[in-house]
């Protein structure tokens, strides 16, 4: 880059700015106002729009400022008569075409055209002619489109080709016939479509959830944090009468910039499903009935201290969701704690809980998110991080464009939207191995020399030459990083995967890194939601169960926050059986369903993100805290305040708070400073031979990831929800005998469903692909086993 | 139009064609050569494309088929929809017009019994809607019927040069 500073004039007033930067950057860093509809900061620069003419000294005519570069000695005059001209003129043009339906559309009042018509516009059109009309497409469920209001300015087709990295949106036809569209009716399938809401500077596409239900100036805007993915994006509420209208970005440019992805942004729609739970509910007598907290909380106090005195304290077990606050884990951890057992967890997705005791503080991204776009190589395990963490894949991406090589081991041959250097697709009980083969081939170099038990260990391993090229990729990066995604975390050999990671990283001076699936993975870890450590990952005295093992064990009561055990825990069909032969099951849930009623004992109705304050730490370790910005429903209480009073109502120490902020505090002073690395000297692995039959490979869509997303309207309208079938490469269908949309028999450890059949080539030949979190599926088992097919 | 899952293959010589186009450009910009594969596979389709041809053009460029799309949109020269065996442009633009182009449109017009941008329904002829200039001033008013060029046109030269057609 260009460093050269110079300095140019503009209305008078020198500015220093570096050699061939664009007008319109140095005159927006000065707080130099120019009009402007298709420019914007982290797009390409088109100059179509010619809104941002200015009057440059010595051009012949004005020239837009967005696409002329700045030279020593310029003279600029961006309120000059010839400037101001131009920008009328070319506002005058815009409205030709443009409808005046402001009184009906959702823009109203945020509208860019709207705003610089009242600066720069005419009081009276000029233009008698017939407006151009243009027919709305259907683009799918999240962006509405009103195409007429269209000013061409291409920011949204130049995001699918530059951000989303999926060209979506096209200019078809030309002159006055150009239209904006897909040309074709085709849904928006990017899993960032939405900021094309926020993109366009006119009425043309806007969010349809929220269509017609508010006016922007009779919304307050309030500050939040995104409860999905571990990267804890920043938001902005709009509330308007104690409801949440619609959910933007807020600009953070070390963690989400200025995107969000659809998931975050369209969640909110999950606290106004018809299945919230508004009322605590007990059941006597295999009825259900309404009552008041303080009955409900007696009913649980007095349930619980009935199988603790008539069992012991460690039949009671607690399963929390990833998705809670801190403040709510570290409650939790402590009730469960104060009544005796260490029975706590929040890994429901976890099967490998191997070397937990030598984990680091929390599953930390090993460096900060904006760190990610500077590597030069990246070693993507087990992870869909386009659909599992947007805004991390975002930054891989524009890696990428730098020339990062991006290296993938994984179960299913994803679409990713970057290049991908070297990829390996293998079936799960082989990534291990495979991964095995990476460190073999290091060593194989002589570039290092594993210790003897290493050695061993990786004997087996065969090396390919994918493996020779991905270690040679990582060990000749200036700066590289393995990273651990939500399918390598579930993994039956998550601790050989994380050992052997780590070998790699330590020889080829890579970091390592996790991608971890919940908004608050990184906070459960810090709070003590875990059974073998307390708060600040200080080892517990009393070791518990971890959450696999609390459910095999079957023990005699369950506490739940936040969780649909059906369709969050690794294995549902476990889950259930546990939870229905239990005598009593608390559960803290937003929703009331028929399956939870089915075991549980009470229902307490909690509040959900947005509706109570608390904290979330992203993977980064950075600690967000937000507010409560509306009520929440009926008789829905923060689930804090729930565990305060059950804390009290045991006559237990420790739960006097009157507010988060003071939860918060104590954590963060039992705690003190903590630093994190992944650096850990974990265990030697002991690899496990592949299975050689059919294998079960396990995600979960990233629409179905937790009971908010998978009670909001829109995203379940979309193609990232599971759906209930079963995948299957057309290879191995054909020897199976089954052909798409025929229905299998499906049978996993004795258990059978019947899934219909939909052929995917993203399939190894020898597993089949069943997605997590439908409820057709629930009933199967764990992620991963062996299957056996057949026709129904 | 609708997303189709319907897929097709582009013909051997068509492949063929648009591999010599290829290699006229730099490697990593195969993108160049789609106007040139497109005019090659609509002529193999009776002179028009159809979304399953320009998604395989798109496919076998390396492109989003959106960009396809744009092209084809974009160019006069290309068809969406089924149209005659004969390709009609009369060009309409200043000098031409100044000439009596708009006579020799309504002339055309009425012979065939069609507007512009339709076909007869014998499938012999199309009359294309021509927006731009032909270049053919000097002798105006002219039209292009199969890439030929006819100048000075008056309604009986019109006659003659289309009932030659088949």
């Amino acid at each position: 880059m260009n460093e050269e500073i110079v300095t140019i004039q503009v209305d008078g007033r020198p500015l220093q700015a570096r050699k061939g930067q664009m007008l319109i950057e140095v005159t927006d860093k000065n707080k130099i106002y120019i009009p402007r509809f298709c420019y914007h900061q982290k797009l390409s620069i088109a100059a179509n729009c010619r809104m941002c003419l200015v009057d440059v000294e010595k051009a012949p005519k004005p020239l837009p400022a967005c696409a002329t570069p700045v030279m020593d000695g310029m003279q600029v005059a961006t309120r000059s008569k010839r400037a101001l001209d131009a920008q009328k003129a070319v506002m005058e043009f815009l409205l030709i075409n443009h409808p005046l339906d402001c009184p009906i559309c959702d823009q109203g009042g945020e509208c860019e055209l709207q705003d610089l018509a009242m600066g720069y516009g005419r009081d009276i059109s000029r233009y008698h002619e017939k407006k151009r009309v243009v027919k709305d497409k259907n683009i799918g469920p999240l962006v509405q489109t009103d195409m007429t209001r269209c000013i061409h300015c291409t920011r949204c087709v130049r995001f699918g080709e530059e951000i989303a990295g999926l060209k979506e949106l096209g200019a078809t036809g030309r002159g006055e016939h150009m239209e904006i569209g897909t040309y074709i009716e085709k849904s928006m399938i990017s899993e960032m479509s939405g900021n094309v809401i926020d993109l366009c500077p006119v009425g043309a596409l806007t969010s349809k959830p929220f269509r017609y239900s508010a006016r922007t100036w009779e919304m307050q805007q309030i500050p939040g944090i995104a409860p999905h993915d571990s990267v804890g994006s920043n938001i902005h509420f709009h509330i308007k009468g104690n409801r949440v209208k619609r959910v933007v970005p807020a600009e953070n440019d070390s963690i989400n910039e200025v995107w969000l992805s659809d998931r975050d942004r369209f969640s909110y729609e999950g606290l106004y499903h018809p299945d919230r739970l508004t009322a605590p509910m007990i059941k006597k007598s295999g009825y259900w009935q309404e009552v008041d907290w303080e009955t409900a909380l007696s009913f649980v106090r007095d349930g619980l201290k009935h199988v603790m005195h008539h069992h012991s304290s460690d039949q009671l077990g607690a399963l929390a969701s990833a998705s809670a606050t801190v403040e709510e884990l570290f409650l939790m951890q402590r009730l469960l704690r104060s009544l005796g057992t260490a029975n706590i967890d929040h890994r429901v997705r976890q099967s490998d809980f191997t070397d937990q005791d030598k984990a680091p503080l929390f599953p930390w991204l090993g460096m900060p998110i904006a760190e990610l776009e500077k590597q030069d190589a990246v070693l993507l395990v087990g992870s869909h991080v386009r659909k599992e963490q947007p805004i991390i894949n975002h930054r891989l991406r524009k890696a990428t464009m730098h020339g990062c090589q991006v290296l993938v081991i994984n179960s299913l041959n994803y679409d990713l939207n970057f290049n991908v250097a070297t990829r390996i697709i293998t079936s799960p009980t082989t990534i291990p191995e495979t991964l095995a083969g990476v460190v073999k081939a290091l060593a194989g170099s002589g570039k290092i020399s594993p210790d003897p038990d290493l050695k061993t260990a990786i004997s087996t391993a065969t090396v390919s030459d994918n493996q020779h090229l991905m270690a040679e990729t990582l060990l000749n990066a200036g700066k590289g990083v393995i990273l651990l995604g939500n399918q390598a975390m579930a993994h039956p050999q998550y601790g050989a995967l994380c050992s052997l990671a780590t070998a790699l990283a330590k020889a080829t001076g890579c970091h390592i890194g996790f991608l971890s699936d919940a908004a608050n993975v990184s906070g459960a870890w810090i709070a003590g939601a875990t059974p073998h450590r307390g708060p600040g990952g200080k080892a517990a005295d009393k070791k518990g169960l971890n959450a696999a093992t609390m459910l095999e064990n079957e023990l005699k009561a369950y506490v739940l926050l936040g969780l649909e055990p059906e369709l969050d825990c690794l294995d549902g069909h476990q889950a259930m059986q546990a939870l229905q032969a239990a005598e009593f099951v608390v559960n803290l849930t937003a929703y009331s369903s028929e399956s939870i009623k089915a075991y549980a004992d009470v229902l307490l109705p909690i509040a959900q993100f947005a509706e109570t304050s608390g904290t979330y730490i992203n993977n980064e370790g950075i600690w967000q805290s937000f507010n409560g910005v509306v009520p929440p429903p009926g008789e829905a209480r923060p689930a804090w305040k729930v565990l305060r009073v059950m804390g009290n109502l045991f006559e237990l120490e420790g739960f006097d708070f009157d507010t988060s902020l003071e939860i918060k505090e104590e954590l963060k002073n039992q705690i003190g400073l903590k630093s994190v690395s992944n650096m850990i000297n974990w265990s030697v692995p002991h690899l496990r031979a592949a299975s050689s039959g059919i294998e079960r490979i396990t995600e979960v869509p990233m629409n179905s990831i937790d009971p908010l997303t998978r009670h909001a309207a829109a995203l379940q309208k979309t193609t990232d929800v599971a759906d209930g079938k079963l995948h299957i490469h057309p290879q191995l269908a054909s020897a199976k005998g089954l052909d798409e949309g025929q229905i299998a028999r499906v049978e996993q450890d004795e258990q059978v469903v019947e899934l219909p059949v939909t052929l995917d080539e993203r399939v190894p030949k020898n597993g089949v692909l069943i997605q997590a979190g439908h409820p057709d599926v629930a009933s199967l088992g764990p992620w991963h086993g062996q299957i056996k097919l057949g026709k129904a | 139009m609708t997303e189709t899952a319907e897929k097709i293959e582009l013909s051997s010589n068509a492949r063929e064609v648009i591999d010599q186009w290829i290699v006229k450009y730099p490697k990593e910009q195969k993108r160049s050569a789609v106007l040139a594969a497109l005019r090659e596979v609509q002529h193999e389709n009776q002179g028009y494309l159809t979304v399953p041809l320009m998604d395989a053009v798109a496919d076998y460029l390396d492109l989003p088929k959106i960009a396809v799309y744009e092209v084809v949109s974009f160019y006069s020269m290309l068809e969406t929809k089924p149209c005659g065996r004969h390709s009609i442009s009369v060009c309409t633009n200043i000098s031409c017009m100044l000439r009596g182009a708009d006579e020799i449109v309504e002339h055309i017009e009425n012979k065939l019994g069609i507007k512009t941008g339709e076909s007869t329904s014998d499938g012999r002829y199309y009359l294309k809607c021509e927006e731009e200039c032909l270049a053919a001033c000097c002798h105006a008013p002219m039209m292009m019927v199969d890439h030929v060029y006819y100048e000075n046109l008056t309604p009986e030269s019109v006659d003659e040069i289309l009932d030659k057609l088949d």
